[in-house]
């Protein structure tokens, strides 16, 4: 058998690579590692273990989970059976937990940085010192630059309780980094198309299709769970895949066919679909007729965007685009192109992204099964509202296309930098955002920003790079040993709302960020989050027809299963300002952008180099589960390679697992190398890595200095002057081969 | 009498992601020490750019009928179990690693406590009727749980009509593990 290069995992290697790090962790086999005796292995039933069912944090899916606590200690986290996002099954991430919860490098202590002689160290601070120490800097900025100087970047589901604390202290510049480069502009481009957003989950009735185009997703790495479960059962049922990708992914595995896609094309590929849709007669006329408007705008567009003309931008042969949308066609409307997320690659991510939404449109897919379905939330009625201060305004972004519909990302994250940079800001607070590595302007602006302001707040569970920078840490306890705000805001087909509750109690001296962020509220003088969260939550959950105690038992309340398809004679309305399906955008063309999705170059590499693409592990979510050492175990997620084609290593002389340095366009080289894995399953183009390793932070003693870290090779981004998105695949790298 | 069971596993590679959800619930499920697992994932890719496949496998010990293990251990400690598993007793077991070379699957290992050990397709849930932990787990429900004795299953009937192959048949162990294979078209 030819076998690929690097990802088959040979067990013996395994044993042999994985047991050098046995002794290094061994602190770790006391917390999980229980070893059993006997024939066979020790009962999960022999009365001391209690389950206690809550909500993951390894990624924004936020599935239910299950944990299993015996002698006080979690020993495994399985799939809830009650919730609907996990349906008893979990990615690998979702088992992870007690690689998170059990970290010897935990931050335990709230700490405070001292600077001695020049040279600045941390030392212990009671939390009372840290509170005391935290508002008062708040404060005094609030009283000599306003409100305005303070901005909060978070990243996370506990932040909602320091959204509240500021929101009472009158500040309201709240910024989460993955609008920016994730979802913000698919959100907007569907919201302005269909007046509502695609959502999470995407609303995509993946497991009634029969044809699904993906641009560039890469679910099997990218595990969204429930999303995986129904691709899985797609297949199952038939579903027939088809994937754009400059890269042969594990979904481009599962495609019936693979279209190695030029980067950067991908507008030019919709419309050239667009136009065989037109142009042969092959669209959904009634649909268009009824309820869509500027078809005619999109038609004289895409006129020109001929699949030969496409072939000659995108590689893919005419032939094959004729193909792909005469089949999407011949399948609609039970057939769909998925949105995607983490779509935002150049400037132009909102139009690609209406540009999907647009062809959609075209299938007339719209509630139909195996089409583009709109979920329903599980409504809590609203509770008495706080009287909060006037801000001075309500959204800070100064991109026209900003959500403003989404309270907790006033601006960009990217534009807090620049604000820090510029001096505008003045004290930074950060929720779970490890800045220096997620802030997609690049490690040196980030650290640029860091640097700037006069005062920075970090509240994270472990010592992430930012930690490095900050005045003040408060360390907060993981998701397995809190409560944080209900997870009922989200729409699905059955609406649910779902508790996170601990599991055990916090360990060192953390605290939830429940408890923090009322601490410092109290400091600062301010009336917000006035009852405990036990009696917040009971009373929120009571207006939802339920209660605490009710829902801890199986941690979601459950709605009435959404109501997808269209009726016969249904007349659809949509809330977008025509009350049409949008087409032409009056939202685009009013703020001055092109109405109708327009294909632009975006610049080659310069010779020698290649575009750098990136994506991620099944078994991690960046940052976040960098350090886990659970979930690390496994060779092949302890560091990144760099993928290369076998010309291109060829031309620069590099083998398979040979270790290289990379340098970016600008010079920037990597801190660390990389090994090289040459494939096959490339463009000659392009290279790819998983974003979120080499971290240079030596308390991270785990995820220290193994890969390279992507965010340091960015030094050239995008901004989308419509959503204020960035975008980062303008960078490029070549080898520096090891002396 | 209830009738025997006679367990093993149909594997659909066609949904298989290769995310290895089934190794981390296995670990944290039976304790596997660190540096050690009892099922692993294979993604085997072939072909050239641009005309590429690929499979997808999480794999295990696959409880051969005839199994190679249990002729060669010396003192017994390798055995078939009444449903049909194949099992080590740890008790009996002194690491003497005749099975590791006998097995033609790769699926054992010496624990550090000195006995050998792999997948016991998590007997202790079967026996409380439960799936195993890989299986429970699996986002993509690739891995099914079935008894061979009990011809109504789903996960049997998921066999039909498509490539389905056992892994190194040569071999002569009548392996438990049913595999089908990726080059399927959807919805066969
Ligand atoms: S998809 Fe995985 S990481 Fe994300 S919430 Fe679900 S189990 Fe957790
Ligand atoms: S959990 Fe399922 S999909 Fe994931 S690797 Fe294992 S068998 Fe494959
Ligand atoms: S059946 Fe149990 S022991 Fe065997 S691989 Fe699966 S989880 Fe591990």
């Amino acid at each position: 058998m030819n076998m690929s290069h690097g990802q088959d995992l040979n067990r013996r290697d395994f044993i042999k690579i994985s047991s050098l790090f046995l002794a290094g962790s061994a602190a770790m086999s006391t917390q999980i590692g229980r070893t059993l005796s006997g024939n066979g292995d020790a009962l999960a039933d022999d009365g001391r273990e209690r389950v206690v069912h809550s909500f993951c944090e390894h990624c924004f899916w936020r599935c239910g989970i299950a944990a299993h606590v015996r002698d006080g200690k979690i020993y495994k986290i399985t799939g809830s059976e009650h919730h609907p996002l996990s349906n008893g099954r979990l990615c690998p991430r979702g088992t992870g937990g007690i690689g998170q919860i059990y970290d010897p490098d935990r931050l335990a202590h709230p700490l405070i940085r001292e600077k001695k002689g020049g040279k600045a160290s941390y030392r212990k601070a009671s939390w009372d010192e840290a509170i005391t120490y935290t508002a008062e800097k708040l404060y005094k900025i609030k009283e000599a630059y306003g409100p305005q100087a303070i901005a909060m970047l978070h990243h996370g589901f506990g932040y909602t309780f320091f959204k509240e604390m500021f929101k009472a202290f009158g500040v309201n510049k709240f910024a989460k980094p993955s609008y920016d480069f994730c979802c913000g502009p698919s959100h907007q481009a569907f919201l302005f198309t269909y007046g509502h957003e695609i959502g999470t989950p995407e609303g995509i009735d993946i497991i009634n299709s029969k044809y699904i185009l993906f641009f560039g997703t890469h679910y099997g790495e990218n595990m969204h769970n429930t999303a995986v479960q129904e691709i899985a059962e797609g297949i199952r049922r038939g579903l027939k895949i088809v994937v754009f990708d400059p890269r042969f992914s594990t979904l481009a595995g599962k495609a019936e066919k693979w279209l190695p896609i030029k980067p950067g094309t991908d507008i030019a590929m919709m419309q050239a679909l667009m136009n065989v849709l037109i142009t042969e007669n092959l669209y959904d006329k009634q649909f268009v007729a009824e309820n869509t408007v500027g078809f005619d705008e999109l038609r004289a567009e895409v006129e020109r965007m001929t699949p030969e003309k496409a072939a000659e931008i995108t590689d893919i042969p005419a032939e094959d685009i004729r193909e792909i949308a005469r089949n999407f066609a011949r399948y609609a409307p039970a057939a769909a192109v998925h949105p995607g997320r983490r779509t935002q690659w150049y400037a132009d991510g909102a139009q690609r992204s209406r540009a999907i939404a647009i062809l959609n449109a075209l299938a007339g897919n719209y509630k139909m099964p195996g089409g583009m379905v709109k979920y329903e939330k599980y409504k809590i009625p609203k509770g008495a509202p706080h009287h909060y201060p006037e801000y001075e305004k309500e959204v800070w972004s100064k991109y026209p296309l900003f959500t403003d519909i989404k309270p907790e990302n006033t601006m960009g994250s990217h534009e807090v930098i620049q604000q820090a940079i510029d001096g505008e800001l003045k004290a930074l607070f950060v929720y779970g955002v490890n800045v220096p590595e997620t802030i997609t302007m690049g490690r040196k602006t980030a650290l640029k920003a860091l640097g700037n302001v006069d005062f920075l707040a970090v509240v994270d569970t472990l010592p992430m790079e930012v930690t490095g920078y900050a005045d003040i840490v408060l360390p907060e306890c993981t998701y397995l040993e809190r409560y944080d705000e209900l997870d009922g805001g989200r729409p699905y087909r059955t609406p649910f709302v779902a508790l996170r509750q601990p599991v055990v109690e916090p360990m060192f001296d953390s605290k939830p960020g429940n408890q923090i962020a009322r601490m410092l509220a109290d400091k600062l003088g301010v009336h917000a989050l006035e009852d405990d969260v036990e009696t917040y939550l009971d009373k929120k959950l009571k207006r939802a027809g339920s209660s605490l105690e009710e829902v801890r038992k199986t941690g979601v309340l459950l709605g009435k299963p959404t109501d997808l398809y269209r009726k016969t004679g249904e007349k659809l309305t949509f809330e977008t300002p025509s009350g049409k399906i949008e087409i032409a955008s009056s939202k685009f063309r009013d703020a001055g952008f092109d109405a109708v999705p327009r294909y632009t170059k975006h610049p080659d590499a310069p010779e020698g180099f290649y575009r750098v693409l990136t994506g991620r592990k099944p078994m991690l979510t960046f940052g976040r589960t960098a350090n886990n050492r659970f979930l690390n175990e496994l060779p092949t997620a302890r560091e990144n390679e760099i993928w290369v084609n076998p010309q291109v290593a060829a031309k620069h002389q590099l083998s398979h697992g040979e270790q290289v340095h990379l340098k970016n366009q600008a010079g920037v080289v990597s801190e660390f190398p990389i090994k090289v894995k040459v494939t096959e399953r490339i463009r000659q183009d392009a290279v790819y890595m998983v974003h979120g390793y080499g971290h240079y932070f030596k308390k991270l003693k785990w995820a220290y200095g193994k890969g390279a870290s992507h965010n340091q090779l960015i030094s050239n981004y995008d901004i989308d002057t419509s959503t204020g998105a960035v975008g980062f695949e303008n960078n490029f790298v070549t080898f520096i081969k090891e002396a | 009498m209830a009738k025997q069971k006679n367990y093993g596993m149909v594997i659909d590679t066609r949904v298989c992601v290769g995310c290895s959800a089934c190794v981390y619930a296995c670990k944290s499920e039976n304790s596997v020490p660190e540096g050690y697992c009892r099922d692993w994932v294979v993604q085997e890719t072939n072909g050239t750019y641009p005309k590429l496949s690929m499979e997808n496998r999480s794999e295990r010990c696959q409880h051969c009928e005839k199994a190679p293990c249990v002729t060669y251990c010396p003192t017994g400690a390798s055995h078939y179990a009444e449903d049909g598993t194949v099992q080590v007793n740890r008790s009996r077991c002194t690491g003497c690693k005749a099975c590791l070379a006998a097995c033609p699957y790769d699926a054992r290992f010496v624990h550090p406590e000195g006995y050998v050990d792999k997948c016991s397709l998590c007997k202790h849930r079967l026996d409380q009727g439960l799936e195993t932990a890989c299986v429970s787990v699996c986002p993509t429900k690739s891995l099914n749980l079935v008894d061979f004795n009990e011809p109504d299953q789903e996960a049997l009937a998921l066999m039909n009509g498509k490539e389905v192959y056992r892994q190194k048949e040569h071999a002569g162990t009548r392996p438990s593990l049913y595999w089908i294979s990726a080059r399927n078209k959807p919805g066969v």
